[in-house]
């Protein structure tokens, strides 16, 4: 594991203040987002004190299928990740980018202001970091660093959680993305349910020392920083669910025309779940709209899914018309040339897409299929 | 931060029609607008839709931005009823360009499919523009019919100009004289000197693929073929995810590729 990155030692937070820490990140202008139960699910939305927190409900996880159960405690943050993700946050499902407005024989194109305003995000799981950190190398590096996304990314204030509780679509550990946050958070918070009900808070920022010193945080014991370190390690030790990452690029490119796709495409139905669900895909269509009368357009980007038959059209034809061709993409993008193109994998181990997919369908699983398979193989 | 996803206005200077679906739209090009052969910029209609287009004028006229276009679909159609005078919306360029350098010294080779003239322009006007450079230049093209040649009077200019021009059609109609049957047929007399030839490929990739064949039939070695790929282009700059080839985003890593990097995915059905 690597070592967290900290600008002081921990502190500790008690159960009832963190109200208090809800009330100093209002108080420096944040709207805080965090976890609420919503339909039955655990969702993002703006949070006005601990009591709209998930406290006392867990989630119970398994291909195709999640619930809602009430815990025997009172944990704040005694679940793992629901569908959403702070993705939505900072590249948002539909983007304007222009107005444009016919003048004459002119158009005049009016480029959409980036949202400045601040958000703090908390719950962000180790998982989340990662995706977080995943889509920052491809929307806020580089020479086409895009303006919407880095406006919201800069405006955020990060309170991640250290899960206490792997589901069985978890599998964090395979990439070494949790279950402990370290790093990418402002602040984070390991909840301590042993004694009196009180959480670990480490400081990744300036900013975040600032608030913990605003609230007159006291150090926490060693005690306490021996307790959060033993959760993270049971919850580490108790995940079942592991993806071999080992060779795993090179494995998958050397399968690209293996039978197995036909089988996994005959089941998966293409609805974009696990593309709507997934933290880190970042495809976006650029749609541009007109008035009736044509005087007036816009442009803005959707999230787009590779799943979609549209997604690859040349010329009005699609590339992938068969949906094992398109699974094949979106796995091979995933866990394969997400690194030759951006230098990491796309996969952060959150299960999402294996809890929402309808038809059960296991990534884990297929690459193991994949894997197990040595029969068939071609040259890279 | 600008943002990439905003269009410039640039003002219509002249509209030819090349063929019965296919014309050519010169523009005013912005100050310091510079492009290297085989760079494409993204034409928008307000309203309509976005479509990516090679740059086929000279890169040493870079004032100038030409733009050689196939009627396909409503984007295209919409830019055809574009006239002198008129608006056109650009983003660009993006891409990588034809390695017209590698041909220095040696032989170049241009296998052109139909609209793939288009794109090969920049880098023949680049070749012919410095003839010491490059020792031999030819240009093999391929289109459906003779109503489908495009450029069919500059072509006799490139050939006065030094350059070895082959034509050949899918399908004669009356009054062709030249050759019929693919553009492959055309390759063994234009290689004169295999080991020393350069090749850029521009059309349909079994075209490509066929053509690159040849050429390595004919001693070209693979490393000195290179292909222009295309895919569904939304944002040019490698951030919609839509033009991926395998490990490949075409808009950020291409859409030019040496062959050998592209070969075996190009083989993959559905890719």
């Amino acid at each position: 594991m690597s070592s967290i990155r900290t600008l002081s030692p921990p502190f500790v937070l008690p159960r009832a203040r963190l109200d208090d820490l809800f009330e100093r990140l209002r108080a420096r202008g944040y709207r805080v987002i965090g976890p609420r139960v919503r339909d039955g699910v655990i969702v993002l939305d703006t949070v006005k004190s601990s009591a709209d927190l998930p406290v006392g409900y867990t989630d119970e996880h398994a291909p195709g299928r999640y619930r809602l159960r009430r815990r025997n405690d009172d944990a704040v943050f005694g679940f793992v990740v629901g569908p959403d993700s702070f993705k939505r946050t900072f590249l948002v499902p539909v983007q304007r980018l222009f107005r444009a407005r016919r003048d004459g024989d002119r158009v005049r194109f009016s480029p959409e202001p980036v949202d400045t305003s601040k958000v703090a995000l908390v719950g962000a799981r180790g998982c989340d970091l990662a995706a977080i950190e995943t889509q920052d190398e491809i929307l806020a590096e580089g020479a086409h660093a895009d303006p919407f996304y880095v406006a919201r990314r800069e405006a955020a204030f990060i309170v991640a959680v250290s899960c206490s509780e792997s589901r069985s679509s978890c599998f964090c550990t395979s990439f070494g993305t949790g279950p402990r946050p370290t790093r990418g958070f402002d602040l984070s918070l390991t909840e301590l349910l042993d004694g009196p009900h009180r959480f670990l808070v480490e400081i990744g920022s300036a900013e975040a020392l600032e608030i913990a010193t605003e609230l007159g945080l006291s150090t926490a014991s060693e005690q306490d920083q021996g307790a959060a370190a033993g959760i993270a390690l049971r919850t580490s030790r108790g995940m079942e669910r592991q993806l071999d990452t080992q060779g795993l690029r090179e494995m998958l490119l050397s399968r690209l025309e293996h039978p197995h796709w036909q089988d996994v495409g005959s089941r998966c139905l293409a609805c974009t779940n696990c593309t709507a669900v997934c933290p880190t895909c970042f495809c976006v269509d650029i749609v541009d709209k007109s008035s009736l009368d044509g005087e007036s357009h816009e442009r803005t980007r959707q999230h787009d899914s590779c799943f979609s038959a549209d997604y690859s059209a040349v010329h009005g034809h699609p590339v992938r018309n068969d949906v094992a061709a398109r699974y094949r993409q979106w796995l091979t993008h995933k866990l394969a040339t997400w690194i030759d193109q951006f230098g990491r994998s796309g996969c952060v181990g959150c299960g999402r897409c294996i809890t929402w997919c309808p038809a059960a369908i296991d990534l884990t699983r297929e690459v193991a299929r994949l894997r197990d398979d040595v029969s068939l193989e071609t040259d890279p | 931060m600008t943002h990439p996803l905003v269009p410039h206005a640039l003002r219509v200077l002249r509209r030819t029609q090349e063929s019965h679906d296919t014309f050519t739209l010169e523009a005013e090009a912005p100050e310091g607008f510079a492009f290297s052969a085989g760079q494409f910029n993204m034409l928008h209609v307000p309203g309509v839709g976005e479509c990516a287009i090679s740059i086929s004028g000279s890169p040493r006229r870079p004032g100038r931005l030409v733009h050689t276009i196939r009627v396909v679909g409503e984007v295209t159609r919409h830019l055809s009823a574009l006239r002198s005078g008129d608006e056109l919306y650009v983003r660009g360029p993006f891409g990588s360009p034809w390695p017209v350098e590698r041909a220095h010294g040696q032989d170049l080779l241009l296998v052109a499919g139909g609209i793939g003239l288009a794109p090969l322009r920049p880098a023949l006007y680049a070749a012919l523009a410095r003839p010491k450079r490059v020792r031999r230049v030819a240009l093999a093209f391929g289109a459906r019919s003779a109503d489908d040649l495009l450029f069919a009077r500059e072509l006799e200019r490139f050939r006065a100009q030094g350059a070895t021009v082959g034509v050949t059609v899918d399908r004669a109609t009356e009054g062709w004289q030249g050759p019929v049957g693919v553009v492959t047929k055309l390759l063994p007399e234009l290689v004169v000197d295999p080991p020393s030839t350069v090749a850029f490929l521009c059309g349909p990739e079994i075209m490509m693929r066929f053509a690159a064949r040849e050429l390595e039939r004919l001693g070209v070695a693979a490393e000195d073929v290179w292909v222009t790929l295309e895919r569904n282009m939304k944002c040019g700059v490698g951030t919609c995810g839509h033009c991926q080839l395998g490990p490949y985003l075409i808009c950020r890593d291409g859409p030019v590729f040496r062959y050998p990097r592209v070969s075996r995915l190009m083989t993959i059905r559905e890719l």
